[in-house]
């Protein structure tokens, strides 16, 4: 069986997609068949986000329609042998959508599949609903920034309250929160919440802190996941959240600024 | 009328109409002899002057009605009056009796939810009322309560985890939050005004209990982020510091 793991957030342009095509990459990478499904049908992205938007034949919704099979519309990846990409529609809507399509389309890949990140659109309405619907775990994406957080309390409420899992009375979604466009520049000016400023305010499992970086455009912008720009900062971030998901202890980098190159030399802070 | 009065009726406006809820003694009348009814009123009194001297009172109709009795409104206020007692109102009267009412000035109440109506009646024998197998009990909740998410309970409400801004917790009796509360918190709902809110830390958006509110902007800085205890007082939100 799979584990289905969702990443959400409530609100719009904090990260998400970047954050499903880096952590299917990154789980892939570690030699876990894995498939990444684009819920947001009708403002499809992650085909250009993982550089495969020229081979899209197929769609999540031909799939739902019964116009093409599953092994017809997943294309796989250019970088990763491993990793399977199941775009969205971007000329219907999330009405096209169904419960019964989502759940079938989910069951069928579980055979195969070890694991499925689904990438959900914002907002709290159908395609973000079904994309949690039957998750196991959830990856909430958030900005230091309280409309984000507020956000995301919202869909962790719908997360507890709304899922298959809580619905069929099963062990609840494991929730997971990762920061993203941090900058603790920022935070120390007082201009951005800090780490303990919002997990206080979600009292959620820290996965990880993906800082504020120019790769990140750079990654999106050429089509490769940030996370295979190892060199980058994102990239190492990226990294080390898929290591902890998969249960490695790996200490929290990126939280504290960094030090100018006069700081490095004389280690003072 | 002296200058300083004519000066505050400027800075201020003269009145304001407020809703409020009182307890008045009902009197309920099953026999229209007046002398009857001096007698018993009497009886009454003697039992408890000091209570009863210039109590409001509102004669209710219902019963007499009921048995086609009559009685002169006029001269029952009468009665009433000289007992110590003061009619401030009427219920269930027939139109006859509402008109004499109003014609001393006393105003008339509708009976709504105390007017038994004969089908309704009738059904109640039909369908007996189940017998409550569940006491009203505590609900407890120990995850977080998150942004937009409501719980309503119907005794008290126990929360061991955080209450999210934007999240609202409601409880016909107390409410306690073993945690942060930040977001809105209403305790006695139905109107219990003994209900209590208890939490651990107090960032609230609102509390409220009993329909008497104060939102986030009312409070005061020393009781804020920090356990304490809300309860009513004469109609005031009073909150204080749990040691």
């Amino acid at each position: 069986m799979a584990r289905i793991i969702v990443v959400t957030s409530g609100k719009g342009g904090v990260g998400k997609t970047t954050t499903s095509a880096a952590i299917a990459m990154g789980l892939a990478k570690k030699g876990h068949k894995t498939a990444v499904i684009d819920f947001d049908v009708g403002l499809r992205n992650l085909d250009l986000i993982m550089g495969c938007e020229r081979r899209v034949v197929y769609d999540f919704v031909n799939v739902i329609n019964g116009e093409a099979s599953l092994n017809q519309a997943l294309i796989r990846d250019k970088n990763c042998n491993l990793l399977y990409i199941l775009p969205a529609s971007q000329t219907r809507d999330k009405d096209a959508l169904s419960q019964e399509g989502v759940g079938k389309i989910l069951e069928e890949l579980s055979k195969d599949f070890k694991y499925i990140v689904c990438d959900s659109p914002a907002g709290i309405e159908k395609g973000a609903h079904l994309a949690m619907y039957f998750a196991d775990d959830a990856f909430v994406v958030t900005n230091p920034e309280v409309s984000s957080v507020r956000d995301s309390d919202r869909m962790l409420g719908i997360l507890a309250s709304k899922s298959r899992r809580a619905e069929q009375n099963e062990e609840p979604i494991k929730e997971y929160l990762l920061l993203s466009r941090y900058s603790p520049d920022r935070v120390k000016l007082g201009e951005m919440l800090s780490v303990d400023d919002v997990q206080e305010i979600l009292s959620l499992h820290l996965l990880g802190v993906i800082p504020e970086s120019k790769s990140v455009l750079n990654a999106s912008n050429s089509g490769t996941p940030v996370i295979l720009d190892e060199k980058s900062d994102a990239g190492q971030a990226y990294a080390d959240i898929v290591a902890r998901y998969l249960g490695e202890d790996k200490p929290h980098r990126f939280i504290d600024e960094k030090k100018g190159l006069f700081g490095k030399f004389f280690g003072s802070k | 009328m002296s200058m300083d009065s004519q000066k505050a009726t400027y800075t201020s406006p003269a009145l304001e109409f407020k809703s409020s809820t009182f307890s008045v003694p009902v009197l309920v009348l099953s026999n229209n002899d007046l002398l009857v009814i001096e007698q018993k009123l009497q009886k009454k009194v003697e039992l408890a002057p000091e209570f009863f001297k210039n109590s409001p009172v509102v004669i209710d109709m219902q019963e007499l009605n009921k048995q086609k009795l009559d009685v002169d409104i006029s001269e029952l206020a009468t009665v009433i009056r000289k007992s110590g007692l003061l009619p401030i109102g009427i219920r269930g009267g027939n139109e006859q009796q509402n008109k004499a009412a109003l014609a001393l000035l006393i105003p008339i109440y509708s009976t709504h939810h105390s007017v038994s109506n004969n089908n309704q009646k009738q059904k109640a024998v039909t369908h007996p009322p189940e017998p409550k197998t569940e006491a009203v009990t505590t609900t407890l909740i120990t995850q977080p309560v998150r942004s937009g998410q409501r719980i309503y309970a119907q005794g008290d409400l126990i929360i061991l985890a955080q209450v999210s801004a934007g999240a609202e917790i409601m409880a016909e009796g107390n409410i306690h939050v073993y945690n942060t509360l930040r977001g809105r918190a209403l305790a006695g709902v139905r109107g219990d005004t003994q209900t209590r809110i208890f939490c651990f830390d107090l960032q609230a958006e609102l509390i409220s209990i009993a329909g008497n509110y104060k939102i986030s902007e009312d409070l005061n800085d020393s009781v804020r982020n920090k356990p304490v205890q809300i309860y009513l007082q004469e109609q005031t939100l009073i909150i204080k510091d749990i040691e």
